[in-house]
């Protein structure tokens, strides 16, 4: 056997076990990525429902439920800067590529959510009633916290200012501490806040510390203890997503309709 | 050093556990025993890589150098679990994400890298396959234990279902929420290490 203590033995050695583990683990990820991403598309449509109400947290469903109670659900393509609905397909639309690709984006103003490029169009929600009539629409946000960035779901009432829920499907928050946004009781608090105040300013923040009832603090909902940077996150991708470089185009369509 | 089969498997549950005599693989057992669901995944995959983990150091214990042994375990011991976690995130999907970074950091267990250089780069592979198994269920054990106490007092049910109903569900059990926080898990295993002393005093550590 060759001398283990040999220099060019033990450089040998080193490559060979890279290359072994190298090719065990990309094998792996490859061969398991198709599972996956079926997962997390499946995951995306649940916290969609969790947001809107039709999902409990915690509820086990299985796909075909998911499915089923997609029903009333429409996923609908927007152009960003117009709010107007496109054609396209809503199935494979990547949100996140699509504002990589200078082709299909812009630079955003410099914002306190992070965001560095806006997409040209956007993939939402509209929940309709059993006469057709719209109940909810769902926009999807996306900010920086701590550790990243945080992509979820913001559930708003037809009205377009009342709040009906959050949610969150990707982050990577501190456990316990800013990844409490996933913590359903802070969750239950969101339903009923105002995004808008009457001159139809983004009002809607984390604050810190504890807010009253949603009668005496319209616009604030609690922060989340030990975690400012994550609770000042949600708030600025808020902010940025509901004004005018996010949806606020389209909520004004939204808002001209009903009238 | 001649260590018998039996005392390779059996030795971690009570003489010689991971968790309670050697105090290793602390910061999981309090991350994700709050719920029994999430600890069998966790030991289960515990268990999956200090056992592979063990057997590959094993049978390469003849070829690693020397002086880059630690990084060579290392190594092995990362893609091991990168590979549990991407199985995990594959079948188990809502588990996975409840567990989050703990999958990831079975890497930094202390348990695995002490085994791997404590007795797999010494042992045979037969052997080294029962020490994982074992020190992999001495682990669990003390993590099922505490999982089972948390969720049963902290939220009143056992692996999901309702065992203590509790008052917000129309019952009468008043859920104990220190025992959802992680100082309960301290609580918990402080008391099961001093329950094992008690009963094995030899595993009394002496002062001076």
């Amino acid at each position: 056997m060759a001398d283990r203590q040999a220099t060019g033995y033990t450089l040998l050695f080193a490559t060979a076990i890279c290359i072994v583990c190298g090719i065990l683990v990309s094998s792996f990820a490859v061969s398991l990525e198709e599972l996956q991403d079926e997962n997390i598309a499946l995951d995306k449509q649940k916290r969609v429902l969790e947001a809107v109400g039709l999902l409990q947290p915690g509820e086990p469903i299985d796909e075909a439920q998911v499915a089923e109670r997609f029903e009333p659900i429409e996923p609908v393509l927007i152009e960003l800067a117009s709010g107007e609905a496109v054609d396209g397909d809503t199935a494979t639309f990547d949100q996140q590529r699509r504002a990589r690709d200078p082709a299909t984006s812009t630079e955003a103003p410099d914002n306190l959510a992070k965001v560095k490029r806006i997409p040209d169009r956007a993939l939402l929600y509209e929940v309709r009633g059993n006469a057709g009539e719209l109940e909810m629409v769902v926009l999807p946000i996306e900010g920086l916290g701590l550790w990243g960035t945080l992509y979820g779901f913001l559930a708003l009432d037809a009205d377009t200012t009342t709040v009906r829920g959050i949610t969150y499907y990707q982050h990577k928050e501190t456990p316990g501490l800013g990844g409490e946004v996933d913590n359903p009781t802070w969750k239950d608090k969101w339903p009923g806040r105002k995004a808008f105040d009457d001159e139809g300013e983004v009002r809607l923040a984390v604050m810190k510390g504890q807010a009253r009832s949603v009668a005496e603090d319209p616009h604030r909902v609690d922060g989340l203890a030990g975690a400012t940077i994550t609770s000042n996150g949600v708030t600025n991708m808020l902010d940025f997503w509901l004004g005018e470089n996010g949806f606020e185009p389209y909520l004004n369509r939204i808002r001209g309709e009903a009238n | 050093m001649a260590v018998k089969k039996s005392e390779a498997a059996l030795d971690p549950l009570f003489n010689n556990n991971p968790i309670a005599l050697q105090v290793l693989g602390i910061c999981s057992a309090l991350a994700v025993t709050t719920k029994m669901e999430t600890s069998v995944v966790m030991c289960a995959a515990v268990i999956g890589v200090l056992t592979v983990s063990n057997l590959t150091i094993s049978i390469l214990r003849h070829q690693i150098p020397n002086s880059i042994r630690i990084i060579v375990q290392l190594t092995v011991i990362a893609s091991l679990v990168i590979v549990t976690d991407q199985i995990l995130k594959a079948y188990v999907f809502e588990i996975s994400k409840q567990l989050s970074v703990f999958v990831g950091l079975i890497i930094t267990n202390c348990i695995i890298m002490g085994r791997a250089e404590a007795f797999a780069m010494q042992n045979p592979p037969s052997l080294a396959i029962l020490d994982g198994i074992g020190n992999g269920i001495g682990y669990s054990a003390i993590l099922m234990v505490t999982a089972v106490l948390r969720e049963l007092f902290g939220s009143g049910k056992l692996y999901g279902y309702s065992i203590l109903p509790t008052v917000s569900e129309g019952g009468w059990y008043l859920p104990n929420g220190l025992m959802l926080l992680s100082p309960a898990a301290f609580f918990i295993i402080g008391g099961l290490i001093w329950a094992l002393r008690v009963y094995k005093p030899a595993q009394v550590e002496m002062d001076g």
